[in-house]
């Protein structure tokens, strides 16, 4: 029973999903006050998370769970997505007459699933969160279900992640088979260099864990969920899994299989070098915003996977830096993205930036910052964040991976550039609406500051991530 | 020094434009008010920075006024400091800018407050790069000046601006990314990034020639060397002539500058291997883009061509690694920082009259515009570099020390000066002599007074250093011995590491 006392945030969340759902089918009308609870919820998730000391490593339940620094940290993260999630969401959904009680439910599942992986020291406990996270993002996918675009995002989420899974857990029928247990670190005990059977079962996890996030060739489904999906979901999948994934990889390569390094690292640098690669040239011919992303978000996974492949702890830190600069990035981008409204409809073409330096020169201004930090031009956050990347990669000597990686961001460059050019070098078209709620401006605001300020003191967040220690 | 000069150098401006960011621009009086706010920045600036000059002490070829604050902890620290070298090219940037802000009263016709804060952090910028004693903290301002000179070009730029705008970005950040990648291995193999710590230590001799040209590749496609230079001539021409003047004036310097403090300092042996390959660069620059410069049409491509052939002449003089080739260099990039913006400046007027940068447009202004016409005589004679103009005082001294590296080069170097001759006097002769045919340039107005201002501050130092250089000289003359000597110096310990 003492266990329990460790996963409080957890139990936390459970609740208030049964209390909401409960809530929500005995009042009428109550969906903004469940978004409102919801909110609440996850703010009590976060006090109960920073209780923990910040030197807790605990692994409890047999020791598959673990509750340690690196995933109090991304706990945080991903809960802070959820948070911007909810308050930018409300007049969208609104909008589209989809506010109902469940979206915020489903968003609260899919976070404790997200929870469970984070924490998974065992695969069958981190297949379970898995799970539990996906089933929510297929419903979420496919919310607006009166839209054709919306219920094929839904759809093909679901197919194509459901065979994933099955390859995940194949792969991990073959770990088991080989090594008699499901526990990372027992497992690690055993591990023995020279079974080959072993080797297949981490080709299967991977490219399960590679396909949540999108990492080429995995990441056919993206692009029209992306587009498909509500905005508001959009901004969801374009970040929180992604944590979570990026957990489950640090830890799954990282307790069991460093040893065998040489066995997984080519199939990382693969990844991580066809993603930055097709990320940027891909990304050239969109016309819609919400695709473009896509290809923009595979790209700045192969960024973070570039971190990972190094096998050391720096490299880690590096891909953790990574995320959370690219979740900051996110939100800017999305928060303008909800600004594009003109008399209740949502506009998400490229051209329809077109002009916006004249209209709306703020929101073009904040747009200008995300867009050049996410391209990766100092002094903006985005520059650190590959900074680090490159700096962890050199150290490991891996100067083609640097080189390949630095050339990307000079194509991916290209098409953030024009994106630039339409808000400002082209002519003006109507003006969009000025009602913005406050949580959008908010979020906007925050953002942009963040990034535009964050070379002044870089080393909080340094100082923060390198505290991560997983091995 | 506890006052932060430096810091609030690179500061001021950039607080300028956030000032300037929530005026409000409606009406004409606000327009006057945004643009009399940004010159006082901009003036404050220079007299601060004269002030800095005057207390800078010239016997001395150690870093002044550094400044150094822990910035990413355990690892790189922000530290900025100015010896005579870069003095010059910080005074050269606090000079300009003003000039520039006056001028864009008739060149630019919208959005003048961005303009004006894109032109401010622009400053903020460049004064950062001539400043920074960190790789890191370089890499920093001379990446971010990218964004707003994009947005110079492609926003007030002529009819293919977007063009421009994206050649000179692209090709720019390709260069320089693999800078950083340099920057990165000189970290991870000399454990800092400090400049000076590694004036002291040197740099692994294996790594030097890869690194030399990593930070080549960046600083010849912003110098810009031949065969890379073709983002110049676009970006000139398309960008409004204010960005034309700072392009000129001031970013092309960075590069110079970089290869002074970084290149000659840091990879001796690299940089002692590959001078042919800059001697022959810069030659073909010299002598094909005054060819080129011959065969135009149009009055801002020719100078924009003149501009490749003049750093060419710098990059020439940085690697004979003599006291009057260095010297030379930096004297030449100042000088052309005054007379290639004063040149732009001067296309700029006619261009805001008659709206044709084509030189068959004109002919016989003389009769129409005398002032206008004695101040391009003024300044085509100095970018020939006629004696009594800053640039004789340049080109002489680079050539001198070629001279006493190699007679053959420094013998081609001397035909590029007869080119340049030729196509200045020719653009002067087509435009300013011969019979006034066109009816549009009777009714043109000689300079007004702000334009008159401009120029007659950019002619004065041109001749005063062309007569009297030895203020700047006094002032870069320890330094460059102290470079040179730490060029030696590091040539000298590499290579015994080697033997």
């Amino acid at each position: 029973m003492d266990n329990l006392n460790f996963i409080y945030p957890e139990i936390f969340i459970s609740i208030s999903i049964m209390f909401l759902l409960i809530l929500g089918v005995f009042k009428k009308k109550s969906s903004s006050l469940i978004s409102n609870l919801s909110i609440l919820a996850l703010f009590g998730a976060l006090v109960l998370i920073f209780n923990y000391p910040t030197n807790t490593n605990l692994e409890i339940f047999h020791g598959d769970y673990k509750i340690d620094f690196i995933s109090s940290y991304m706990k945080i993260l991903t809960i802070l997505s959820g948070i911007f999630v909810l308050i930018t969401s409300s007049k969208f959904l609104k909008i589209f007459k989809i506010f109902q009680i469940e979206y915020p439910i489903l968003i609260l599942c899919s976070i404790l699933g997200m929870f469970v992986m984070i924490s998974s020291n065992d695969l069958i406990v981190f297949y379970i969160g898995l799970e539990l996270q996906s089933l929510a993002l297929y419903v979420l996918a496919s919310f607006n279900r009166d839209h054709t675009k919306s219920s094929e995002a839904g759809l093909k989420y679901f197919v194509l992640s459901a065979l994933s899974s099955g390859l995940l857990l194949y792969g991990c029928s073959l770990i088991y088979g080989f090594t008699g247990t499901t526990n990372f670190d027992e497992i690690s005990i055993i591990m023995n260099n020279n079974q080959y059977g072993l080797t297949f079962g981490i080709v299967f996890i991977l490219v399960g864990l590679a396909f949540k996030i999108s990492a080429v060739p995995f990441h056919m489904w993206a692009p029209d969920v992306y587009e498909g999906s509500p905005t508001s979901v959009t901004l969801f999948f374009a970040v929180a899994p992604k944590i979570a994934a990026l957990t489950v990889f640090i830890r799954f390569l990282y307790v069991p299989f460093i040893n065998v390094i040489e066995q997984w690292q080519l199939i990382i640098v693969f990844l991580s070098v066809g993603s930055m690669v097709f990320g940027a040239i891909a990304a050239i011919g969109q016309k819609n915003l919400k695709r473009l992303i896509a290809y923009s978000s595979i790209g700045h996974m192969g960024y973070a996977l570039a971190g990972l492949c190094t096998g050391t702890i720096e490299g880690v830190q590096s891909s953790v830096l990574y995320i959370s600069i690219y979740l900051v990035m996110n939100f800017g981008f999305f928060s303008c993205l909800f600004m594009l409204k003109r008399n209740n409809i949502y506009h998400e073409d490229i051209d329809d930036l077109s002009g916006l330096s004249k209209n709306h020169p703020l929101i073009a201004l904040s747009l200008l910052i995300i867009l050049f930090s996410l391209a990766g031009i100092p002094p903006l956050a985005g520059f650190f964040a590959k900074f680090y990347i490159f700096k962890a990669v050199l150290e490991q000597s891996m100067y083609y991976l640097a080189i390949i990686g630095l050339l990307s961001t000079v194509i991916a460059a290209f098409y953030y550039l024009r994106i630039v050019k339409i808000m400002y070098f082209d002519s003006e078209k109507g003006k969009y609406d000025t009602d913005y709620s406050l949580g959008l401006r908010f979020t906007l605001t925050l953002t942009t500051i963040l990034i535009l300020f964050y070379f002044i003191y870089p080393s909080k967040l340094i100082e923060i991530v390198s505290k991560i220690n997983i091995i | 020094m506890d006052f932060p000069i430096l810091s609030s150098l690179i500061l001021l401006p950039s607080i300028g434009a956030l000032f300037l960011l929530f005026a409000n621009e409606s009406t004409t009086k606000s327009r006057q008010t945004i643009k009399y706010v940004a010159l006082f920045v901009a003036f404050v600036n220079f007299f601060i920075s004269i002030y800095l000059w005057n207390l800078f002490d010239k016997s001395t070829f150690e870093f002044q006024f550094i400044e150094e604050k822990q910035w990413l902890k355990g690892f790189i620290n922000y530290k900025v400091g100015v010896d005579g070298i870069s003095i010059l090219f910080i005074i050269l940037t606090t000079f300009i800018t003003p000039l520039c802000i006056i001028s864009v009263n008739n060149s630019i016709k919208s959005r003048i407050k961005d303009f004006l804060i894109a032109i401010l952090v622009m400053e903020s910028l460049m004064i950062g790069v001539f400043c920074s004693l960190d790789l890191v903290v370089f890499y920093l301002f001379f990446e971010g000046g990218l964004i707003p000179m994009f947005l110079i070009i492609g926003i007030w730029g002529g009819d293919r601006r977007v063009y421009s705008a994206f050649k000179f970005f692209l090709y720019t950040l390709l260069g320089s990314v693999l800078m950083l990648i340099a920057i990165i291995v000189i970290y991870l193999t000399s454990g800092t990034t400090d400049v000076v710590k590694l004036y002291e230590i040197g740099i692994d001799s294996n790594f030097q020639n890869l690194l030399w040209l990593a930070f080549f590749s960046s600083f010849a496609v912003k110098t810009p060397m031949w065969p890379v230079h073709t983002w110049l001539p676009d970006a000139h021409v398309e960008a409004p002539t204010a960005g034309s003047v700072l392009l000129a004036a001031i970013l092309l310097k960075m590069a110079g500058y970089g290869f002074l403090r970084f290149s000659i300092g840091l990879f001796p042996i690299a940089s002692e291997l590959f001078t042919p390959l800059i001697y022959f660069l810069s030659l073909i620059a010299i002598i094909y883009t005054s060819l080129v410069a011959l065969m135009q049409e149009d009055m801002k491509k020719l100078v924009a061509y003149s501009s490749v052939a003049h750093m060419g002449f710098v990059t020439l003089g940085i690697f004979t690694f003599k006291q009057q080739g260095l010297e030379g260099s930096i004297i030449q990039m100042i000088s052309h920082g005054l007379v290639s913006a004063a040149l732009f400046l001067l296309v700029g007027v006619v261009y805001d009259r008659i709206h044709s940068r084509l030189i068959e447009t004109y002919g016989g202004l003389v009769s129409v515009m005398p002032k206008y016409s004695i101040l391009l005589m003024i300044f085509t004679l100095a970018a020939i570099g006629l004696p009594g103009t800053s640039g004789f005082i340049g080109e002489f001294l680079i050539l001198m020390g070629v001279f006493q590296d190699s007679f053959l080069v420094a013998t081609i170097a001397s035909l590029g000066v007869i080119l340049g001759a030729a196509y200045m006097l020719w653009l002067y002769k087509r435009v300013i002599f011969g019979k006034l045919i066109n009816n549009d340039l009777l009714k043109i107005s000689d300079l007004d007074k702000s334009e008159l201002f401009i120029l007659v501050s950019l002619a004065l130092p041109t001749l005063f250093f062309g007569f009297y250089p030895e203020p700047l000289l006094n002032t870069i003359e320890v330094s460059v011995s102290n470079l040179i000597e730490i060029y030696n110096y590091n040539l000298n310990i590499s290579g015994n590491n080697n033997g």
